[in-house]
């Protein structure tokens, strides 16, 4: 596990509703940390975040510390804006994290939008947004 | 082996109201409309009409989503019904043709008028579509009725076409197809739409025209998305051999898993009919990748090879090997969500296409609708 930044974008993103079943996911980045449901039983990873195991039917769910790193996975320049805060263009992508077998669907920041490419390296970080972190990818600088 | 009840129901009649960009009129009568055609074309009468199907009825939804709901259509027809179902939880919008065709088996209803509204071409305009859209989100927060989804997506800006342009950048890099074979489904349907009146863009279109359309999500671009109307379809499901037979379209096999691969798996297991035995391809093309996830999951060719079957387009047309979006599918004739197809496919098996009628008459098309995991496919026969 390592501690990620918060970032001030300079704008306010739509703040998800903290709920039981996803407050921990929408939290977790306080301490700079990506945390993701994973079955305590056997090991299953769940995003988005679910109270029993898909494959154990456990009802034993933790929030575990992950690495924060991941690769793309897929990724598109939205053009449209369809958030009266988030100005287009901008990069939304699903990243398939190192460390746990889930892809998230997740915005891209700090980079151009015609270098992102299937397969890049790139690391969590943190928008906040009343009382929620939501986690943000950035490319990895070498 | 499950019992083949397919067999049990017919498509006895079809019907289409106007379809148009921005047509101003209450949705109820574009239903009616639509409703009465199907009824007369079934050879019926309202008083025989003993069921209802929709998708998704009458829900919150986006603006014009929903033209009108089951109640609404039993009263303002003085229908007197014995079942009704309606709801936006099913496998994809045909899921509804299916729950009728379950209704009928079952012996619940004989006849099942099984519609789709749509105005959304009129309500974004009078209720803010796109509007809709940021309001969810005003003041940086999500409205608490929107669906719970939305907070996966509104966070990041994440529009429906997003969704798909995902999808069809990572098939472009997996399977090296280019932008110029995906605007062979926009061309082919745009030539298709020449022929049908009822077509909301019937100009030619070239590959320039597709490769220099507006980005909206790249590499998804303003025409590999399909076009929002006002319009209603109405199908009737009957009772095999309770109408006219030289009119009644058959259901082979149908497949509603969840999951575009999954419910084409479960329709093939359910018939000894093969992929070449497809005439035509009436497929669900919301997105033009939506398309070509569903040919190749209906083994129209093999994954990854959906580029090389629509390389110049020429084996997708009227007159090449696989017809596909006859009508000019929702990319050019307008979203009607799936029922569009439906309708066109068994116009297309009557031989009653007109202009755009394939060559010897179709025996066997294939129809699908929705992406995802929201999807169902059927296969339709001629009548006989
Ligand atoms: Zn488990």
């Amino acid at each position: 596990m390592s501690t990620h930044s918060i970032v001030n974008e300079g704008f306010l993103r739509p703040e998800p509703p903290l709920t039981p079943r996803t407050k921990e996911f929408w939290t977790s980045g306080h301490d700079g940390v990506l945390r993701i449901a994973q079955c305590d039983d056997c090991g299953q990873w769940m995003h988005p975040p679910q109270p029993v195991c898909r494959s154990c039917q456990s009802r034993s769910i933790s929030s575990t510390a992950v690495a924060g790193t991941g690769t793309v996975f897929s990724y598109t320049v939205n053009r449209y804006q369809w958030s009266p805060t988030i100005e287009p263009p901008y990069v939304i992508a699903e990243v398939a994290l190192d460390d746990a077998d889930v892809v998230l669907m997740t915005a891209l920041i700090d980079c151009e939008i015609h270098a992102v490419s299937i397969g890049m390296p790139v690391d969590v970080c943190f928008a906040i947004s009343g009382d929620t972190f939501i986690p943000l990818f950035r490319p990895v600088t070498p | 082996m499950s019992t083949h009840f397919e067999a049990s129901a017919v498509v006895s009649g079809i019907g289409m109201s106007q379809v148009g960009r921005r047509l101003e009129l209450d949705p109820w009568l574009l239903t009616t409309e639509a409703a009465l055609e199907a009824i007369f074309d079934a050879g019926l009468t309202t008083d025989d009409i003993d069921g209802i199907s929709t998708y998704p009825g009458a829900m919150w939804s986006t603006p014009g989503i929903t033209g009108a709901g089951c109640d609404d259509v039993r009263s303002m027809l003085g229908l007197r019904t014995k079942w009704h179902s309606g709801g936006g939880e099913r496998p994809g919008q045909l899921g509804a043709v299916i729950d009728a065709m379950l209704a009928v088996h079952a012996g619940l209803a004989n006849h099942v008028l099984c519609f789709r509204t749509v105005w959304e071409s009129t309500a974004q305009q009078y209720l803010g579509g796109r509007s809709a859209a940021l309001n969810k989100a005003a003041n940086g927060k999500i409205l608490p009725f929107g669906r719970e989804l939305d907070q996966w997506t509104a966070p990041y800006g994440i529009g429906y076409p997003s969704h798909g342009a995902l999808r069809m950048q990572r098939y472009m890099t997996e399977s090296g197809a280019t932008r110029e074979q995906f605007a062979q489904l926009a061309l082919v349907s745009r030539a298709n739409a020449a022929l049908n009146p009822n077509a909301i863009h019937r100009d030619p279109m070239t590959v320039d025209d597709y490769l220099d359309s507006r980005m909206i999500s790249d590499p998804l671009c303003l025409f590999d998305c399909d076009v929002p109307v006002d319009g209603s379809v109405a199908v009737i499901v009957s009772q095999a051999g309770t109408t006219d037979s030289s009119r009644a379209v058959s259901f082979q096999a149908i497949g509603s898993a969840a999951g575009v691969n999954e419910s084409c798996s479960m329709m093939w297991s359910r018939t000894d009919l093969r992929p070449p035995d497809i005439d035509i391809a009436e497929i669900y093309d919301g997105f033009t990748i939506y398309a070509v996830e569903w040919i190749e999951a209906l083994g129209l060719c093999a994954k990854f090879e959906a580029g090389a079957l629509l390389e110049g387009g020429a084996r997708i047309s009227l007159n090449g090997e696989i017809p596909v979006s006859t009508n000019g599918g929702q990319l050019s004739a307008g979203r009607l969500h799936g029922f569009g197809s439906f309708h066109e496919a068994c116009l297309q098996l009557r031989g009653e296409a007109a202009e755009r009628q394939v060559p010897r008459t179709p025996q066997i098309a294939a129809v699908t609708s929705g992406a995802e995991q929201f999807s169902s496919a059927l296969l339709l026969g001629a009548p006989r």
